[in-house]
């Protein structure tokens, strides 16, 4: 399920050019065809372009590393990658990269700072395994976690202005909390960023 | 009694000749005051002729795309039977499926091996040296004729795929789609290394006489035949010789004792297509298109710059690469979509993972057909809200 769908329609900006990375079946990009927006989606699973074939969205077949040297410098308005950096070898160049190619550049992470990722860690003495995450520690795609906590203190250290964020917790009893305290309660996090100006 | 055909094949074809009498300046200057071109079409044009398509066929291919003629028990279907027809990705229940055989081709539109009406003699070695524009004036001339204003799609695998983008970029409002598969944007030095081969093969034959052998009554099928040869290791990846061949013996045996002539059967079978391709073509024709293959660079004219040539296009782009194919290779089409994606053009690339080298783009290789299946239906769709 992408609960972030809505937030990223709101956050994208009518008629500008979008590169999706790691697009999966094109629903973001297909949503946002309300809105005039273009662009491309990168994806290396064949079925899931296939999909994205079907709908009819732009579809480029690439495995992201570490850069995106296919992309020219402020090539695009807008750079977005959901549920993917924490799979990513090097999380912090590809964030850079994502800051050349487009002018501002929103990233998905899963907060694993949330309280029952920490329940789970401290009680079980196990690494978390939930809904969203289901892989166990030795066959998880997602090798670089952070906190909510761990990432902003990140973008303050690279200079990232956060445009907006989102924090997003399925759990009913996280609602109130997971604005007030984010580390804590969220599940999710949406970040939307741009390069401080010197 | 009549053949029953596979119900997915559009089944008895015939093709047509055009005399295209308007006069057509070629790039080398010269100017054909007429020429042929003999063309075959599948499936119906729609009333304001928006469903057509163009497809534009690779270096040993021609006009007779899909189905049969009928005329032999144990024919063949045309060369690009498995992406054309009710059904398929090129569904002919929906497009109006137009395939010229190239000017210089040797099967039937004007080229080396038909006459010149000025001399009354075979063009042989004096047919203009063409250029792929020369190809896409020459194939606007029959779109003209046959009232298309605007291809639905335009596509080839291929040389074929390099005369879609040169389409794309001469006449952009002529086309809503260009389809270029395991294309490129200019060959590289081993591949104009390989057509030096191939060509040096031909010329080197004693029956190629200058290029006079059809005055002459004599026909250079051994080096016609070594050229298509040479091409076709290159058409086939090193695993599809192996799947295909391994080391099989054709004839002969390694036994001791034993002095016999071998024969390995991926020898065998490079003999057979030799000999089928010397059946077939015509020598001046190969020697024109592989020269014309040389010379295309996509970009040439715009500083050789991909971006600022592409800025010219106004469709949108399907390129598919296959992974194992060393003629031209995926990066050659990541080049190409590179250089779309650079140039603000919507455009989507595969690459399809297969073992079967160039020729994948012939083959029914799944995930091609499907993909190219779904993006052959929103060209359909896209043409449908045009009504």
């Amino acid at each position: 399920m992408r609960i972030d769908l809505d937030i990223l329609e709101q956050w994208v900006k009518p008629d500008s050019r979008v590169l999706d990375l790691g697009c999966g079946d094109g629903s973001l990009l297909a949503r946002l065809k309300n809105k005039n927006v273009t662009g491309y989606g990168l994806e290396n699973d064949p079925e899931q372009i296939q999909l994205c074939v079907e709908k009819g969205i732009g579809v480029i077949e690439k495995t992201l590393d570490r850069e995106l040297e296919d992309f020219g410098d402020q090539s695009f308005d807008t750079v977005i990658m959901t549920f993917a950096l924490q799979v990513m070898q090097h999380p912090d160049i590809i964030l850079d990269e994502m800051l050349r190619v487009g002018r501002e550049c929103i990233v998905t992470i899963p907060n694993f700072g949330n309280l029952q990722a920490r329940i789970a860690l401290m009680f079980g003495g196990k690494m978390p395994v939930t809904k969203r995450l289901p892989y166990e520690w030795y066959n998880t795609p997602n090798i670089h976690f952070c906190t909510v906590a761990d990432f902003e203190s990140f973008c303050r250290s690279r200079n990232y202005k956060v445009l907006n964020r989102k924090m997003i917790s399925l759990s009913p009893l996280n609602q109130p909390l997971k604005d007030v305290w984010p580390n804590l309660f969220a599940e999710t996090s949406v970040y939307h960023l741009t390069r401080q100006q010197p | 009694m009549a053949k029953e055909y596979p119900a997915d094949s559009v089944g008895l074809v015939t093709s047509k000749t055009i005399r295209i009498s308007e006069p057509l300046t070629l790039a080398c200057g010269r100017v054909l005051e007429n020429h042929d071109l003999v063309y075959e079409t599948y499936g119906e044009i729609n009333s304001d002729k928006t469903n057509a398509v163009l497809i534009c066929h690779a270096l040993s291919g021609n006009h007779h795309a899909a189905g049969y003629y009928g005329d032999n028990p144990e024919e063949k279907p045309g060369w690009w039977e498995t992406c054309i027809g009710p059904g398929k990705p090129i569904d002919t229940n929906k497009f109006f499926v137009v395939v010229p055989n190239n000017l210089g081709g040797c099967h039937g539109s004007t080229g080396p091996n038909t006459i010149n009406a000025e001399t009354g003699k075979y063009w042989g070695p004096d047919f203009p040296q063409l250029r792929f524009r020369d190809w896409v004036e020459s194939q606007r001339q029959l779109a003209d004729a046959l009232g298309i204003d605007c291809w639905a799609a335009i596509i080839g695998g291929s040389l074929g795929g390099m005369q879609v983008m040169r389409w794309a970029l001469e006449h952009p409002e002529r086309l809503k789609h260009a389809i270029s598969i395991a294309s490129a944007m200019s060959l590289t030095p081993q591949n104009i290394a390989f057509n030096e081969l191939a060509r040096q093969a031909i010329t080197s034959d004693p029956n190629f006489c200058s290029g006079r052998y059809l005055d002459e009554g004599k026909s250079p099928d051994a080096g016609l035949s070594l050229a298509r040869m040479i091409a076709h290791i290159t058409y086939l990846s090193d695993s599809a010789f192996e799947q295909r061949f391994g080391r099989q013996l054709r004839s002969g045996t390694f036994e001791r004792g034993q002095e016999t002539e071998l024969q390995f059967e991926v020898e065998s079978y490079l003999h057979y297509k030799g000999k089928q391709f010397a059946d077939q073509f015509d020598a001046n024709s190969y020697l024109l298109i592989t020269r014309m293959l040389d010379v295309y660079d996509l970009a040439r004219e715009y500083h050789d710059d991909p971006v600022e040539a592409f800025s010219n296009a106004l469709c949108k782009f399907f390129v598919v690469s296959f992974s194992t194919d060393w003629r031209f290779p995926p990066e050659r089409s990541r080049e190409i979509t590179r250089a779309l994606v650079a140039a603000g053009k919507q455009a989507t690339y595969l690459d399809v993972e297969t073992d079967k080298g160039h020729d994948a783009f012939l083959l029914p290789i799944e995930r091609y057909v499907r993909a190219f299946k779904a993006y052959m239906n929103n060209v359909a769709e896209d043409v449908s809200h045009a009504d």
